[in-house]
């Protein structure tokens, strides 16, 4: 085919996106397209099971057997948002072992969010309050991505996602409610989750590489920097009903502009933490890899007795 | 004549939505399955694609068992969001 001739298959594949129709798993796609959607969504499942990682640190020091129960059922949940998102990407012709390879090996991302520590019982709340808020800010819009198996998983995700937000703020208005002591708790939880949880939505409109593109595909309905600013405007207005101090004295609202003014994250911390260099890196891989090789025998076990049962099942 | 194999049909109404099963009928083979599936089941266009799968494919859980089975997430009433106190002047959580 001449080279300046556009492939027809590619015109209806634009045409369908442009209609906002969806596309499924045995349509023609653009390889860019195909390539893209893996990329975003082994990073979304990665994320998710990386961060069962900051949260399960606090299963067993939980103060009540009621938290712990939410606690445990919030990481499970994530588990599962990791399980929905994995076999939305194996739809795309690549498969799950592949996907963790590539993530052991550091050849695949996941969220900054997750290589920072969780220090107190309050980063529980801290964290269901607003990185649960700032990947429901994110997650939503995706519930209308134009491919089909990905907006579906988002769909069940983002219903999942609200008690997570929920029982965050729960509890952090708990603390906030209680002594002194369990207030400055709250707040400094605040303090070290406020900038991260910006960074969240990634750098700056100008520097993002896989934006443009990923709006044009419908993968993508909002810029880095409008989520972040939606994300602020909903947040502030929260902070005042917990009586905490949101952490950037810069803050303010904009009567012109009808949003928060805000202070932007630190990128070049977010670009040191992307590249391997925040302060739990190489704990969270080393546990991943260290759980996926330690479960090699329930994998296994479980191979083996499925084989017995069809053997049994055989000479019956 | 011998019967020839059932077979579960999911119809996807339109793009967006997921399969969604619909009935069941026998044919000889996949593609004579899929063939009459379409006859039976979109004859007023109640779809954009198609899936069958051999009815003997599918493990169901027991229906006898269904209170025990499903026992579990009963008292796990935390898992919904309507479980947490929040006051009403917060907005958007």
């Amino acid at each position: 085919m001449d080279a300046t001739e556009t492939d027809p298959r590619e015109a209806a594949f634009q045409d369908l996106i442009d209609a906002d129709g969806r596309v499924e798993p045995r349509d023609w796609m653009p390889d860019d397209y195909r390539r893209s959607l893996v990329r975003q969504i082994a990073q979304h499942a990665h994320s998710e099971i990386i961060g069962m990682q900051p949260e399960g640190n606090w299963i067993t020091r939980a103060p009540s057997l009621r938290r712990k129960a939410i606690l445990m059922a919030k990481v499970q949940d994530e588990a599962g948002h990791g399980l929905y998102l994995y076999a939305a990407a194996e739809t795309l012709g690549v498969s799950r072992d592949e996907l963790l390879d590539l993530l052991h090996a550091g050849k695949q991302k996941y969220s900054s969010i997750f290589n920072y520590p969780t220090l107190t019982w309050a980063d529980m709340g801290a964290i269901g309050w607003l990185v649960d808020g700032a990947a429901i800010t994110n997650q939503v819009p995706l519930c209308r991505c134009s491919y089909g198996p990905y907006a579906r998983g988002m769909v069940r995700i983002c219903k999942e996602e609200s008690f997570h937000q929920r029982q965050g703020f729960e509890s952090l208005l708990t603390l906030c409610r209680g002594t002194p002591a369990q207030r400055a708790m709250a707040q400094d939880a605040l303090d070290r989750w406020w900038y991260p949880s910006l960074a969240m939505f990634g750098p700056p409109d100008g520097e993002s590489t896989h934006t443009g593109k990923s709006m044009a595909w419908g993968i993508k309905r909002f810029s880095n920097d409008e989520l972040r600013q939606k994300f602020v405007d909903m947040t502030v207005p929260q902070s005042h009903v917990l009586g905490l101090t949101i952490p950037d004295p810069e803050l303010r609202w904009n009567d012109d502009r009808g949003h928060y003014d805000f202070t932007p994250p630190d990128w070049d911390e977010l670009r040191r933490v992307i590249t391997g260099d925040g302060p739990c890196n190489r704990q969270r891989m080393e546990h991943r890899v260290a759980a996926h090789t330690g479960g090699e025998w329930v994998r296994e076990a479980a191979a083996a007795y499925a084989a017995k049962r069809r053997a049994a099942e055989a000479t019956a | 004549m011998s019967t020839e194999p059932l077979w579960e049909v999911f119809v996807r109404s339109r793009r967006g939505l997921s399969h969604i099963h619909v009935g069941s009928l026998h044919a000889p083979d996949a593609e004579m399955a899929v063939r009459n599936a379409r006859d039976v089941y979109t004859r007023r266009q109640e779809g954009v694609s198609i899936w069958v799968v051999p009815a003997g494919a599918i493990t169901a859980s027991s229906p006898d068992e269904k209170d025990s089975f499903f026992d579990p997430a009963g008292d796990k009433v935390y898992r919904h969001p309507t479980f947490y106190d929040i006051p009403d002047e917060v907005r958007h959580l």
